[in-house]
């Protein structure tokens, strides 16, 4: 049987007569790219901030790498990486000491950190730059750094929100070649994202609709059961009927 | 007359250090929906600050409606709408206060032109009370549309209204502009979203400062200079790390389902390609011709410059 490490059941988040998480229940597999679609407002950014330890939940259960999201929100927060289009890196801080600064707050080793960041800005292609200031890399740059920052700790979990938003065609692709390879170490990837192409490249897809989760299953399955030609038509046709709007 | 001219305008940051727009020369005709596609750091806000006189060139120049950014600053400011991509509206007023607030800075009232937002403003209206600041995001959207508006400009700037914004909210926004753009006003719109580019009527491909193409969406695929192909297999991954192995294939880059390829010999024979795909146990293997999208002309010419 396929590890699971994100299993939901009825999870919700209420505040006050608002259900911005509405029973929802879906199973994450380990190594798998699970793509979290849904309009502004239905509720994806609650459920992500549940599953990564940092809220709550009202009722319903939910574990993260077999961790508990009512009692276990720390050692959650140990097995996960998080990157998001807003918040990545110390603007003012090298790449180097990004990148010592976050492996230390995870806890990596000293020792490690020094062996690990030396391959790492090798890999990227950033040794001419190890030494400057993130603030002054190309956006492109400074996410594909983000990610390998979020996942230097080698975490079992690496959540995604919006990775790629304004980043340039060429970089988006190059992204996802990243995500890819760590998929293939075993790294699960939870990602949100507006550019409906990108959906196509998750193993499985859910698509929340006002605080539920309305359709879940590989790209392929959900394009037949909508009979549609790609994942913005599906799209499309799920949030259409949406009641809520936000952020 | 133009609408909007860039004349070989550039603008660096950092006493000369970071180039943001590099010799950008362009013009927007008169009741034009123009749009400015590029990503984040390409210099589309840089020039939206020029033309609405916020910001000053270190060279060219630039007008808007004939009258020039820098000495006619004052007659611009009274003829343009300008959407700046930050939410930028005052938070703690309502959203009756904040369209008051700019229908009096330019000299107008909300009534004096009511037909130009009606269709954006009802879907506001019921939330007049509602400081902006608590709004949702597509709300928020809408009533800063409104504010662009209230004043009836000549010329309406819109810095990536669409960025973070979901599917079904993007596709009632370009409803809105092409509306807009019936009542004869000059629309500038910027966008990373290169599906978008579509829906102009002209475009500018922007990256790293300089216009990489200025043209009709239609003509800069029409003249995409080689062929297309799509490519799907069983196993996605996989084929795009084969097809970058192999030595017939110029191009190959992820496009949702399908891998777009283009080959270094234009003649190529599909079948032979086929056939080396397969022999690497690919299975499930379609390919076909196709027609470009802006997405593939953008990604064209950005390994055009990099060469």
């Amino acid at each position: 049987m396929e590890e699971k490490v994100i299993v939901c059941k009825d999870l919700t988040k209420r505040f006050g007569d608002f259900y911005a998480v509405n029973k929802i229940s879906f199973e994450v597999n380990k190594g798998e790219i699970f793509g979290f679609l849904g309009a502004n407002g239905a509720g994806k950014t609650t459920a992500m901030r549940i599953l990564c330890g940092l809220s709550y939940p009202t009722s319903g259960e939910a574990t993260v790498a077999g961790f508990n999201v009512y009692k276990q929100t720390e050692a959650i927060k140990k097995n996960i990486g998080y990157m998001s289009q807003k918040f990545s890196l110390y603007e003012n801080l090298t790449v180097l000491e990004n990148i010592e600064f976050f492996g230390g707050v995870y806890g990596v080793p000293s020792a490690e950190i020094r062996k690990r960041s030396d391959n790492l800005v090798q890999k990227l292609g950033l040794t001419a730059e190890a030494k400057k200031l993130v603030g002054s890399l190309p956006l492109g740059w400074k996410q594909k750094l983000a990610f390998s920052v979020a996942i230097f700790h080698q975490p079992r979990i690496v959540f995604l929100d919006e990775p790629t938003g304004g980043v340039d065609p060429v970089t988006r692709r190059q992204f996802w070649d990243m995500i890819y390879e760590a998929a293939a170490t075993g790294i699960t990837i939870f990602v949100t994202t507006h550019y409906m192409d990108e959906a196509e490249y998750c193993n499985r897809v859910t698509i929340m609709v006002d605080g539920k989760v309305e359709a879940l299953d590989s790209p392929a399955n959900l394009k037949a059961q909508f009979k549609a030609n790609n994942m913005d038509e599906v799209f499309y046709q799920l949030a259409r009927g949406a009641k809520r709007s936000g952020d | 007359m133009s609408a909007v001219t860039l004349d070989h305008i550039t603008k660096t940051y950092d006493k000369g250090k970071v180039l943001a727009v590099d010799d950008v020369s362009l013009q927007v005709a008169e009741g034009e929906l123009f749009g400015l596609i590029g990503p984040d750091g390409a210099g589309k806000t840089s020039i939206f600050r020029i033309l609405t006189t916020l910001l000053l060139a270190d060279k060219g120049s630039a007008a808007v409606q004939g009258y020039d950014c820098v000495k006619d600053y004052r007659e611009i400011r009274s003829r343009i709408g300008y959407m700046p991509g930050r939410f930028s509206l005052y938070q703690d007023l309502t959203v009756k206060e904040n369209l008051d607030f700019f229908a009096t800075l330019f000299g107008s009232t909300i009534e004096s032109n009511y037909d130009l937002i009606k269709d954006i403003y009802d879907q506001i209206k019921p939330f007049n009370d509602r400081r902006a600041g608590k709004l949702s995001g597509g709300m928020k959207q809408k009533l800063a549309l409104c504010c662009a508006l209230i004043h009836k400009p000549e010329v309406l700037f819109l810095d990536e209204p669409t960025t973070g914004v979901d599917v079904v909210s993007r596709k009632e926004f370009w409803d809105m502009l092409k509306k807009l753009k019936t009542q004869g006003i000059t629309i500038v719109v910027s966008t990373p979203y290169m599906d978008e580019a579509m829906l102009c009527e002209r475009i500018a491909l922007i990256q790293n400062g300089k216009i990489m193409s200025v043209d009709t969406p239609e003509k800069i695929i029409a003249a995409y200079p080689v062929k297309l192909y799509a490519i799907k297999a069983d196993n996605i991954y996989r084929l795009l790390t084969d097809l970058r192995s192999m030595p017939e294939v110029d191009t190959s880059f992820a496009f949702g389902e399908y891998i777009h390829l283009t080959l270094k010999n234009e003649r190529a024979d599909t079948t032979a390609l086929q056939q080396a795909i397969e022999q690497r146990g690919h299975t499930h293997v379609t390919i076909k011709v196709i027609q470009p999208g802006i997405e593939d002309s953008f990604i064209r010419f950005m390994n055009q410059d990099s060469k």
